[in-house]
């Protein structure tokens, strides 16, 4: 009897996710589905959810009308520029932190998450003229720059959660068994820590390439990522659903790929430290 | 030493004629329109006669390049070398001095040629902008099959009156087709654009002489009350949240005996590849009440050169060689004369070719003719602009009062409360930027 509710329970909890997924999941589905159809059946009341005209106009017109490559290079150098500045800036931050907290550590923390607290259109003007100073104005380096300082606060915080749930009996039984320093870092804290790392470094990419405030106001043609790839294919007046879906799509492959290969880490990750 | 000598003449001589042989890069900034993107197309019919001049595009999404544009211009960021702009920033900016005057558009340019009611919108104290690259104004699209099986007949010059009595007599909700579809979706540039132009031809205004709001005023009541009650009884569910697309969609699709909107709409819903109706639409000007203004508004996207350019030459020169009568005829040469850009030249519309192939081209005319940025509406108004008034701030206050208008639509406020809330914040707003003490 406690075996059979046993399986109604798996059975009914996994019909559940399943639902819950395909909720989450559906308004990407349904891009990637408009993206095949043409502007007519895209805007087609009531929608037809397969039964339509199979084509791949949008992505030829996508491919012929934007540098794609150009775009996506771009976004790949961008999102991964500012992951890799943030975490070498952020791993030492958030150790010390850790392992040796001092009377403004929380005070600390606080003040950087209030960075986020300000809507940053509030401070565009002041970015943008600083920018044009420098010579930084549509320029890689630049974006990499705004995005890596915007998500480092978060990234801190992460990071600091998840070496906060490094146990530091351990680090001292390594150090009585006569680890130095570095041995200590290779084979006790690293594998330890690589989860969260994985999980804040993927978190971070996510962030980046979805960004679409600064890259939008930054870059113009030589630096432009995805972000403005997509917003090229928005307009108030004519129809572009299925345009638009096309491009949103190929903007978000790399991604979702990168995301579907890594959601064990990803999860891991994510879920680390939630149960004691 | 002659070697030592030569190399260096030569070295010398590469280096002095460099300059002649750089190449200029224009980086333009536009929008995502039929007619912009048909324009990047064909740019390399302009390089081929500019050699020296490269184009490099930067398209985005009218909101966004706005503020991407009004942020650049405002800081002088030197980004862009042409920017697409609409007749809403060309007084605002020109009178800042942030737009360089076009007065060197070329001998064969014939500016003359420019519809009078739109070279007015882009022009500042006589002085030319901007260049229209296309015009619009707006106008009803009808369902010719529906009005016959009502045994109605749309008049070239329609009143409120018969629009809504023939709204109502083509609502069929069962069978999904409603009588008039327009814009509910809050923002300055869509329901408002719509109900402004609509409370001119009510005898509305914005603003009175001394800047002083006037939605407490009875001719916007009778407006918004008419809006409201017309869209309960004949318009689509859910009507505020639809913009220019929703409506398209729906109008396309078959679902609207009537659509008040820009006139660029009329080459959309009688293309077969996109509208399912293509062959059973009419067209007629915007509604009046018999006060002599109609409910129509006037644009035009227009080329302009920002501030401070160092490329304003190579600029002007593009901008010339895109709104000249050749350009029109080059894209009549490629993709029909029906795929030119419309609303900017006279001599389009005594063009037989283009009138054969255009169905609505006379409404579209008479429709600019009858807007006039100047007296927008029947009282005297201090601002310039048919559907917006052409200060910095209407943008931030359109849409708040747009808000309020769309809730009022929704039913989650009556239209009292939303006619009270606007002009509140209409006040407020005002005060705060000094027009109103």
């Amino acid at each position: 009897m406690a075996r059979m509710a046993t399986t109604r329970r798996v059975a009914v909890s996994t019909i559940g996710a399943w639902l819950a997924g395909f909720l989450i999941f559906f308004p990407i589905l349904w891009m990637v589905l408009a993206s095949f159809k043409t502007e007519l059946e895209a805007f087609a009341i009531p929608p037809s959810f397969l039964f339509f005209h199979w084509t791949l106009e949008n992505y030829a017109t996508v491919q012929e009308r934007s540098d794609y490559l150009h775009h996506a290079m771009n976004s790949i150098i961008i999102a991964g520029g500012s992951t890799l500045i943030a975490l070498l800036i952020a791993i030492p931050a958030a150790w010390s932190m850790a392992f040796s907290p001092t009377k403004r550590t929380k005070d600390i923390l606080l003040w950087m998450l209030s960075t986020k607290m300000m809507p940053p259109v509030g401070v565009l003007v002041p970015i943008y003229l600083i920018y044009k100073t420098f010579g930084l104005l549509d320029s890689r380096i630049g974006l990499v720059f705004i995005l890596c300082l915007g998500n480092l606060p978060i990234v801190i915080w992460m990071l600091f959660t998840y070496f906060k749930e490094i146990p530091r009996d351990i680090l001292e039984a390594a150090r009585m068994d006569g680890a130095t320093i570095g041995r200590e870092l290779v084979y006790v804290l690293t594998p330890m820590a690589i989860p969260g790392l994985a999980s804040t470094m993927l978190l971070n990419l996510i962030l980046a390439w979805n960004e679409a405030f600064w890259t939008l106001n930054l870059s113009t043609l030589h630096a432009a990522p995805l972000t403005t790839f997509i917003a090229s294919y928005s307009s108030p007046e004519g129809l572009f659903w299925a345009k638009l879906s096309a491009a949103s799509t190929l903007a978000i492959a790399p991604i979702l790929v990168l995301g579907w290969f890594s959601q064990k880490q990803l999860v891991r990750g994510l879920t680390f430290g939630a149960v004691k | 030493m002659k070697k030592v000598l030569g190399a260096v003449c030569g070295a010398s001589a590469l280096l002095l004629s460099f300059p002649s042989m750089a190449e200029t890069t224009l980086t333009i900034a536009t929008v995502n329109n039929g007619d912009m993107i048909r324009m990047q197309g064909l740019t390399s019919e302009f390089t081929a006669k500019n050699p020296d001049i490269t184009v490099k595009w930067v398209t985005l999404e009218e909101n966004v390049l706005r503020q991407r544009v009004t942020t650049d211009i405002a800081t002088k960021g030197g980004q862009f070398d042409v920017l697409t702009i609409g007749t809403y920033e060309v007084p605002i900016w020109a009178k800042k001095g942030w737009l360089v005057p076009l007065a060197n558009l070329g001998a064969d340019y014939d500016v003359a040629d420019i519809l009078p009611k739109i070279r007015d919108a882009v022009s500042v104290d006589g002085k030319l902008y901007a260049a229209p690259f296309y015009g619009e104004s707006s106008m009803v699209m009808y369902r010719t099959d529906l009005f016959e099986k009502a045994g109605l007949k749309m008049p070239e010059k329609p009143t409120w009156d018969f629009v809504i009595d023939a709204a109502k007599k083509l609502t069929d909700k069962a069978g999904g087709v409603y009588g008039i579809c327009l814009r509910g979706k809050a923002g300055w540039g869509e329901n408002m654009a719509f109900l402004t132009a609509m409370s001119n031809s009510y005898g509305a205004r914005w603003f009175d002489e001394k800047w002083q709001p006037q939605f407490n005023s009875p001719e916007w009541k009778t407006t918004l009350t008419t809006y409201v009650n017309l869209m309960k009884e004949a318009g689509p569910p859910g009507a505020s949240s639809n913009g220019f697309n929703e409506n398209l969609a729906l109008f396309n699709a078959g679902k609207c005996g009537m659509w008040i909107d820009a006139t660029v709409a009329a080459s959309f819903v009688t293309n077969p590849k996109d509208s399912k109706v293509a062959d059973k639409v009419g067209f007629a000007l915007a509604p009046n009440t018999g006060l002599g203004k109609n409910a129509n508004w006037l644009w035009a996207w227009s080329l302009a050169i920002p501030a401070g350019s160092k490329k304003s030459d190579a600029a002007e020169k593009f901008i010339a060689w895109a709104t000249s009568k050749d350009y029109t005829k080059l894209v009549a040469s490629k993709e029909g004369w029906a795929n030119v850009p419309p609303g900017t030249r006279t001599s389009l519309y005594q063009n037989p070719d283009y009138l054969k192939v255009a169905p609505f081209a006379k409404p579209t005319l008479a429709s600019i003719d009858a807007a006039d940025p100047n007296k927008p509406t029947v009282k005297p108004v201090p601002y310039v602009g048919v559907q917006y008034a052409a200060i910095p701030e209407f943008q931030g206050i359109g849409t708040q009062v747009g808000q309020q208008f769309s809730a009022a639509l929704a039913g989650s406020m009556t239209v009292d409360a939303a006619l009270t809330a606007a002009q509140s914040a209409t006040e407020r707003e005002m005060k705060r930027a000094g027009y109103i003490k």
